[in-house]
């Protein structure tokens, strides 16, 4: 299955780069918190907090969320994978807080849905607001982000990799050719 | 992991690891100041005590309840088992809720076992008879992983009342299944025949009990005895009661409970820092919240929205 590669790491750079302008301006000086989804929305989530903290000049708290004892489909799924559940994070008060959520790829809306009903078991933002590395589409929930890095029209069958340096050893997102009927 | 947790021995060395992994996380959510998730939102776990129990079932009941399933509470005493109803026509009758799992506590062995072939639910056994107590041993070995960092290679004396014990029968399975190493101590007549069947070693008083890294206390089980097991409880105490003196530096104990202060353990050391009677208990709720998370969630993915995916579109990057 061929792959084509739609970010590289520079690309990858230049746009968290930009996001955080984005999350630092329309803030508007209302206290910004940074929450990311386990796993790659977590370290990304990381990078976005370091660069906001450093337009913003001050500090930004960073957490992070595991949503797997959210999600809609429990027991729906195979049986047989042994999932690591990752620990939740959030160690500040929500309160009056405007929360960015990130994440990697921004699909069907049910990992952002199970995300914000995790959230709010931490407390009562101001507000919450996404950001995703990645649109593919394909929504089956009311779900809109407020930032993205790129928005990637795809065929439901196609594949999204986005890579990371951290997990993977390098900065990528890749679409893979539809799967062959 | 199969549908049913009737014994120790429906779990491989990998479903151990993965339920004392979820407990792990589970311990994230009870740290919470709002200590529920929605996972088993919808579902009904009946819990089906024909045994006196302070820890089993409360802990049985919160991790139901933190796990937002619907919870039933049926006790032997002011129900239809008081009027001479069967284990079966109640079971059965429970089953007419749809309920997802039962978790059922019986003085009976092999009663889990039976159930389990009356209804379409999970099975939990939460202790039957003297045969096996299976999330005991998962607790047990939860804590002490937390505690002593590694399973593999400890060296565990179970010290008391073998014969009557269901803990000690789940115990040396866990134990020896996890890599530690097992001796089951007590006087001759409440160690069972043909125990080192089980992979333990046997000893008859506790000389050499300073070599353990743990001491695990068994409860003498007055209520289960029906002849005169020991002379009297004194002169067990005098030969097996683990106080200051028989507890080593940097020994830990253990201690299913409800403990017999001044008879299998002194007091001085149950309050002790050696002592994780109290983390045991803790521990009691995340694994069973983990246990009923494995059974009635199913394994799968974590963290991802492939749900409406088959299999082989899942994204690789979210497999963890």
């Amino acid at each position: 299955m061929g792959e084509k590669v739609v970010l590289d790491a520079e690309d990858m750079r230049r746009t968290l780069v930009r996001i955080a302008h984005e999350i630092v301006e329309k803030a508007g000086g209302r206290s910004l918190a940074i929450v990311g989804i386990h796993r790659r929305g977590a370290l990304l989530a990381t990078r976005l907090r370091d660069l906001v903290a450093e337009l913003a000049g001050e500090p930004v708290p960073l957490g992070n969320i595991d949503i797997s004892f959210y999600r809609d489909d429990v027991g729906m799924r195979s049986p047989g994978d042994s999932p690591v559940v990752h620990a939740s994070h959030i160690g500040f008060p929500l309160e009056g807080m405007t929360v960015v959520l990130v994440d990697d790829v921004l699909f069907t809306g049910r990992t952002v849905r199970a995300a914000i009903e995790a959230l709010f078991d931490y407390g009562r933002p101001a507000r919450v607001q996404l950001a995703v590395l990645a649109d593919r589409g394909h929504r089956e929930l009311p779900i809109r982000p407020d930032y993205v890095g790129k928005n990637l029209p795809t065929a439901r069958s196609e594949r999204v990799f986005v890579r990371v340096e951290e997990l993977d050893g390098d900065d990528q997102v890749a679409i893979a050719e539809e799967v062959a009927a | 992991m199969r549908k049913h947790l009737l014994s120790i021995d429906d779990l491989t060395r990998d479903d151990i690891e993965r339920i004392l992994g979820r407990a792990q996380s589970f311990a994230e959510i009870s740290g919470r100041t709002i200590k529920k998730v929605p996972t088993l939102r919808g579902r009904t776990v009946i819990n089906l005590f024909y045994e006196a129990s302070t820890r089993t079932s409360s802990s049985f009941e919160l991790a139901a309840k933190r796990l937002s399933a619907d919870l039933v509470n049926v006790k032997s005493a002011g129900s239809a088992v008081d009027k001479g109803e069967s284990l079966k026509d109640t079971v059965q009758t429970l089953s007419a809720y749809d309920p997802t799992a039962i978790v059922i506590r019986s003085p009976h062995v092999g009663a889990a076992r039976l159930v389990a072939r009356w209804t379409a639910a999970s099975v939990i056994n939460a202790g039957d008879g003297k045969h096996e107590h299976p999330t005991q041993a998962l607790l047990d070995l939860y804590t002490l992983r937390r505690r002593a960092g590694a399973l593999e290679g400890l060296r565990i004396w179970i010290v008391g009342d073998v014969l009557h014990s269901r803990v000690a029968r789940s115990n040396i399975l866990a134990f020896t299944r996890m890599g530690c190493d097992v001796t089951v101590c007590g006087p001759p007549t409440l160690i069972p025949r043909g125990v080192e069947e089980l992979g333990c070693h046997v000893a008859y008083s506790l000389d050499g009990i300073e070599k353990a890294d743990v001491i695990y206390a068994l409860r003498m089980q007055n209520e289960r005895m029906t002849g005169a097991f020991v002379p009297s409880l004194r002169e067990y105490a005098a030969r097996f009661q683990i106080d200051g003196r028989r507890l080593g530096a940097g020994q830990l104990l253990m201690h299913p409970g409800p403990v017999n202060r001044g008879v299998e353990l002194a007091a001085e050391v149950i309050d002790s820092p050696q002592s994780l009677i109290v983390a045991q208990v803790e521990s009691g709720v995340v694994v069973r919240m983990a246990v009923l998370y494995e059974l009635l969630a199913g394994g799968g993915d974590p963290g991802d929205e492939m749900s409406s995916l088959p299999p082989a579109l899942v994204r690789p990057e979210s497999v963890a």
